[in-house]
């Protein structure tokens, strides 16, 4: 381990490069199936194996989804964008080439609000956003003598997000793929599953003197499956690089794969490097052009995203910074909480609701919150009765919630009415529930007048008692306070 | 242009071929040639003309996002050299 004195002369850069993959229906230049989990090459066509005299053609929603990425993250849009031809040789690679993007990729630059380590919000600058085709899968399994190769997700339709070298910690790194997560899935344009591979991470890592002007060598981390494995990944691989070149060692530029089981990375065959990937135009696709109507159709179809819920939870709403994150960490519950504070101006409650009583059941249940059977009205219903002063919130979540998600339609007041819970509020009728705790404790009374003012919980207690738990307590405590003073 | 042994042998690696020396000339010789034929298009100026991507000046050319029936999977794997009942084979990539 580094002491920290060493570690903190040195600056960590890194970028991450993040490949998701679209949710459409059909692949990226081919209308085979892109559904995961099919048996091995069933969802294949003469374009997805590469064979002569086929031409790919672009599927539209695949850019569609691209272009609302990059409209999330403040990007430009590339008006008129054509496609590039990587070639290199693998068998998972049917044509020999990926049909991707080089020069214009459809999204350039924009940024990724993260919240930092201590708390402040920064932005993490992207590089650009472009769109291409996936690769087969190569299975290579003890005990056989080939490489068994399944071409099903040859040709889904990615998307690579490429950062700027603007990432100077593995905890960044960790809030970053967050983010970029929670945007795909309130994007709805992809299921943001790191560990099935939806989502994917190569890190770009290296370290260089504070202050320095120029960066230190960059290492190419690959194979990461979860969120947590890029965290591990990029504080082996800074510690790693530290040390070697405090020994007085230099760094080589080259591709790294991560080992989760030992949380090490391991530099991979030196051939992979002498790769040229010979990039030119893909003559076999026309251009895609964007015109305005078909940008402000895009734009129109795009959803309230994370940072703008959550700045209007904690400015319009003024929720506390932790309950406008735990809202805003799926759009489903950001948007049902959103419908319920148009139905009670009680926000605070709204949010104790959702991150209580709500987020429970759901928890419980692993039910998602368009499961929930109680619509925002009901929710709001029970706010109010609290609000009103009828029950008191415990018995509001404890005794009428569960009766309410039983029966969704049900009125929680009628509810409440019909459990006989509707506190007593009304001074009149509380007193001769006073009087009578008081007098069957005049010694009780006489300390608390002598000064032991803690005997007060006592009182209480004996009121709710006898009322059945329906005294409401604020008006219960100022009666006992008069009736002692 | 005259392509040198070096180029030969990277451009080999990268398709993954192979060739004996005698090969290797026979490969030198007809790539130069090939090249050499390319090469008359120097004699024009293309100064300030933008590069040619596609042969149509047709743009949008795009597909709904429709599943069609896929290849039948027998027919998809029936040209491969080596395959079994769901993969294709290839050598083994891996160590």
């Amino acid at each position: 381990m580094l002491s920290p004195e060493i570690r903190d002369k040195y600056t960590v850069v890194i970028g991450l490069e993040v490949h998701a993959q679209l949710l459409t229906k059909s692949k990226m230049y081919a209308p085979d199936s892109t559904e995961y989990g099919a048996l091995p090459n069933t969802h294949i066509s003469p374009i997805t194996l590469g064979h002569p005299g086929t031409l790919p053609k672009v599927n539209k929603r695949a850019v569609e989804f691209a272009v609302k990425m990059g409209l999330a993250c403040g990007s430009e849009i590339t008006r008129h964008n054509i496609f590039a031809r990587k070639n290199y040789f693998y068998p998972d690679l049917p044509k020999g080439y990926q049909i991707t993007q080089d020069k214009g990729p459809i999204c350039i630059g924009g940024e990724v609000h993260i919240k930092a380590k201590d708390g402040l919000e920064r932005s993490v600058k992207l590089t650009r956003i472009h769109m291409e085709e996936d690769a087969g899968k190569s299975m290579h399994l003890a005990g056989e003598v080939d490489t068994l190769v399944d071409f099903n997700r040859a040709g889904v339709p990615l998307i690579e997000i490429v950062s700027e070298p603007d990432i100077r910690s593995s905890e960044e790194a960790y809030a970053y793929l967050v983010e970029i997560k929670k945007l795909v899935r309130y994007l709805d344009i992809c299921d943001g599953n790191m560990e099935e591979g939806s989502l994917r991470c190569d890190a770009n890592v290296s370290v260089m003197l504070n202050g320095a002007k120029e960066f230190g060598k960059k290492v190419e981390v690959k194979n990461m499956n979860s969120f947590r494995n890029v965290q591990r990944a990029i504080e082996f691989e800074v510690e790693r690089q530290i040390t070697a070149i405090e020994n007085g060692e230099s760094i080589a530029s080259e591709t790294r794969t991560f080992d989760a089981t030992t949380g090490t990375t391991a530099s991979m065959r030196s051939k992979e490097d002498l790769n040229d990937y010979r990039y030119f135009p893909e003559p076999d696709l026309s251009p895609v052009v964007i015109s305005d109507e078909w940008l402000e159709a895009i734009r129109a179809e795009m959803p309230s995203l994370p940072h703008a819920l959550y700045t209007k939870f904690t400015k319009t709403f003024g929720l506390p910074e932790y309950d406008a994150q735990v809202l805003t960490d799926s759009k489903e519950i950001a948007l049902y909480f959103e419908e319920l504070c148009g139905l009670t101006d009680n926000y605070k409650a709204a949010s104790n609701w959702m991150m209580g009583p709500v987020k429970s059941y759901l928890n419980e249940l692993t039910l998602s919150i368009d499961e929930f059977p109680i619509r925002p009205k009901g929710i709001a219903d029970l706010i109010a009765l609290v609000d009103a002063g009828s029950v008191n919130f415990s018995v509001a979540s404890q005794k009428v919630y569960p009766e309410i998600l039983k029966n969704p339609s049900a009125s929680p007041l009628k509810v409440a009415e019909s459990l006989n819970l509707i506190q007593e509020s009304d001074a009149s009728s509380l007193q001769p529930i006073i009087d009578q705790v008081l007098a069957a404790h005049p010694d009780k009374v006489a300390a608390y007048k002598a000064g032991k003012t803690g005997l007060m919980g006592m009182f209480m207690g004996q009121v709710m008692k006898e009322s059945k738990g329906k005294a409401d307590p604020k008006v219960a405590t100022q009666l006992l306070e008069k009736a002692l003073s | 242009m005259k392509i040198d042994k070096n180029t030969i042998q990277k451009i080999a690696h990268l398709s993954r071929l192979e060739f004996d020396a005698q090969g290797e000339q026979k490969m030198i010789d007809s790539m130069t040639q090939i090249l050499d034929w390319v090469e008359k298009l120097d004699e024009l100026d293309t100064e300030g003309i933008e590069p040619l991507t596609t042969m149509s000046s047709e743009v949008n050319v795009l597909r709904a996002d429709e599943v069609k029936p896929p290849l039948p999977h027998d027919k998809g794997l029936k040209n491969a050299p080596q395959k079994d009942s769901d993969y294709f084979r290839v050598p083994k990539v891996l160590e």
